[in-house]
């Protein structure tokens, strides 16, 4: 009976872990949301930073993310594009695949020190363009994995319908292949943008923060996440609630656009 | 000519990864020259940080941010690995199928909460509960390891689930038709099908767990010294960069840059083993 009383072990053990991974995604959003909601006030989001509120750095975090967003997806989807359509199965793809793959999991931290030597050193300040930098390149390889892989499920034989009917390969790309793969690229860019927009390391010293509502991309730019940073390690009572706050509104954006993202791409493939 | 032109760009897209993956390296690699010529690979079991007189010159070694980094992510690891195995093994053979889907999206949402918001609870939520049962400050080695544990676990379960699914039913079917316990078939079946996947799983993770920043950065205490116990607070390379990074000087900017040429690379290395070797697409 040996082997089945290991088996019940075994099992019970899985479960217990499953309950335990549960139980403590529940403990964080638990004490978020208790901590959270009790910080959040209507000021919090009319105010600045420098008087006690968030709307900067919820403006200044979305412009970084937002800009990083625009400049990448164009280059992320074309890549995706080469890495598929044009370049598919030779070497060169293959080595760029597998390097874009790998840069997915880069420590954030280096691009943050990479981006400091060539956008901040040089100039002599923190900038806000050097954080849409950071937040860019953290971005990239993720849209171009995507892409590729969401380019793959597209059936060969839409392309090659498209070729009967005489299109052009660019054509073929854009009207028939992008078209068919488009739900999963949208949500791939979705699910990237909610990764970069709680990053708070690769924007320590690239943008850094500030207390001020800017829109000056050349001056220290505003940042919830560092702001949650600095504010939880202030020993005051009002900086930590704020930072809470703060967290609560980050972590409700970051799980929605998820939440949004699978939902989308659930009911295409039903 | 316009199909040209769309061929063209987005070959140099594709190609702009490359160059900044060379950039990333080719920079860190230039700046960490200083350091370098200075110390060595003797930077590597060097024990001071001191900054010289009138910030000219200084010691800088990276032993104490390179032990903290090895052991908070060792401790996050002996703490997930089980843990998340026994999650895969729970949504591939156990759960009931009506909880398998909400089960797996709750997991999912685990992983993309920002790790900073995992720091920050870790601080205030978690650190006195290891304060009070194992002594110490409360931030330290084993509260920044077991919380950078619970920051992995989703991610690791996620993969494993994963390649986990990938065993054919037939052959699970065939074992438990002659009698195999669902731990059998997992130990025989499912395993050996699997173990690509889930050694590259648990490779990557570690890879993330070497990397993070801000969530061991409010919990290992960012003291430059060497811990005596498992509770003792020291630092990591990410923490030692993310709070002292901007201030650094010369040399010591230099040995900066040399720890995170360090990170780059070993993490680089792992992370190019999982996927290549391990986790290869069929």
């Amino acid at each position: 009976m040996n082997r089945l009383l290991l088996n019940k072990i075994i099992l019970i053990l899985s479960t217990l872990s499953a309950f335990v991974g549960i139980g403590f995604l529940f403990w964080i959003l638990v004490t978020l949301t208790y901590k959270g909601v009790a910080s959040l006030q209507l000021t919090t989001f009319t105010h600045d930073l420098v008087e006690g509120g968030i709307r900067n750095l919820l403006v200044g975090q979305f412009t970084m993310a937002g800009i990083a967003t625009l400049v990448t997806v164009p280059l992320g989807v074309m890549a995706g594009i080469y890495l598929r359509e044009y370049g598919n199965a030779t070497r060169v793809t293959s080595i760029i695949r597998n390097l874009s793959d790998i840069m997915t999991s880069a420590p954030s931290i280096v691009i943050g020190v990479f981006v400091f030597a060539f956008l901040v050193e040089p100039f002599g300040t923190f900038n806000g363009w050097a954080g849409a930098a950071s937040l860019g390149i953290m971005m990239l390889p993720i849209i171009i994995s995507t892409t590729d892989n969401m380019l793959a499920l597209v059936p060969k034989e839409l392309r090659e319908a498209g070729i009967a009917l005489g299109g052009s390969k660019h054509k073929i790309i854009l009207q028939i292949v992008l078209q068919a793969a488009k739900v999963g690229v949208t949500t791939g860019i979705l699910l990237s943008f909610a990764r970069i927009i709680g990053e708070t390391a690769p924007l320590l010293f690239t943008s850094s923060n500030n207390q001020f509502f800017t829109m000056d991309m050349n001056s220290q730019f505003p940042s919830l996440t560092v702001s949650i940073y600095n504010l939880a390690t202030y020993p005051d009572e009002a900086s930590r609630n704020l930072a809470w706050a703060a967290s609560f509104v980050l972590t409700a954006i970051v799980l929605f656009i998820n939440l949004v993202g699978r939902f989308v791409t659930r009911s295409k493939h039903l | 000519m316009g199909g040209r032109l769309f061929k063209d760009f987005s070959l140099f897209s594709a190609t702009l990864s490359l160059f900044l993956l060379i950039g990333i390296f080719a920079v860190l690699f230039s700046y960490a020259q200083a350091s370098l010529h200075e110390f060595g690979f003797n930077f590597l079991y060097m024990e001071q940080w001191e900054i010289g007189e009138d910030d000219e010159g200084g010691v800088f070694g990276g032993y104490i941010p390179i032990i903290g980094t090895l052991l908070t992510t060792l401790i996050a690891m002996v703490i997930a690995t089980p843990l998340a195995m026994g999650i895969a093994i729970f949504l591939t053979e156990i759960a009931p199928a009506a909880i398998i889907k909400p089960f797996s999206i709750a997991i999912e949402l685990l992983a993309a909460i920002p790790s900073i918001i995992y720091g920050m609870w870790g601080l205030f939520y978690f650190a006195p509960i290891v304060q009070t049962l194992f002594g110490g400050n409360g931030v330290g080695l084993l509260t920044a390891g077991i919380v950078l544990a619970i920051m992995i676990i989703p991610f690791m379960a996620a993969i494993t689930r994963d390649s986990m699914n990938t065993a054919p039913d037939v052959l699970k079917e065939s074992a438990y038709a002659i009698g195999a316990t669902k731990f059998e078939v997992i130990k025989d079946i499912v395993m050996p099908y699997s173990k690509g996947g889930i050694i590259g799983s648990v490779i990557l993770a570690l890879g993330r767990a070497l990397g993070e920043t801000m969530a061991v950065a409010f919990l290992i205490g960012s003291v430059m010294a060497i811990p005596q116990k498992i509770t003792d607070p020291t630092t990591s390379i990410p923490v030692l960069l993310a709070n002292n990074f901007a201030e650094a000087q010369d040399l010591e900017m230099s040995s900066m840059y040399y720890l995170a040429l360090i990170l780059f690379v070993v993490s680089f290395a792992l992370i190019s083993m999982a996927k290549v070797y391990f986790m290869r697409k069929r």
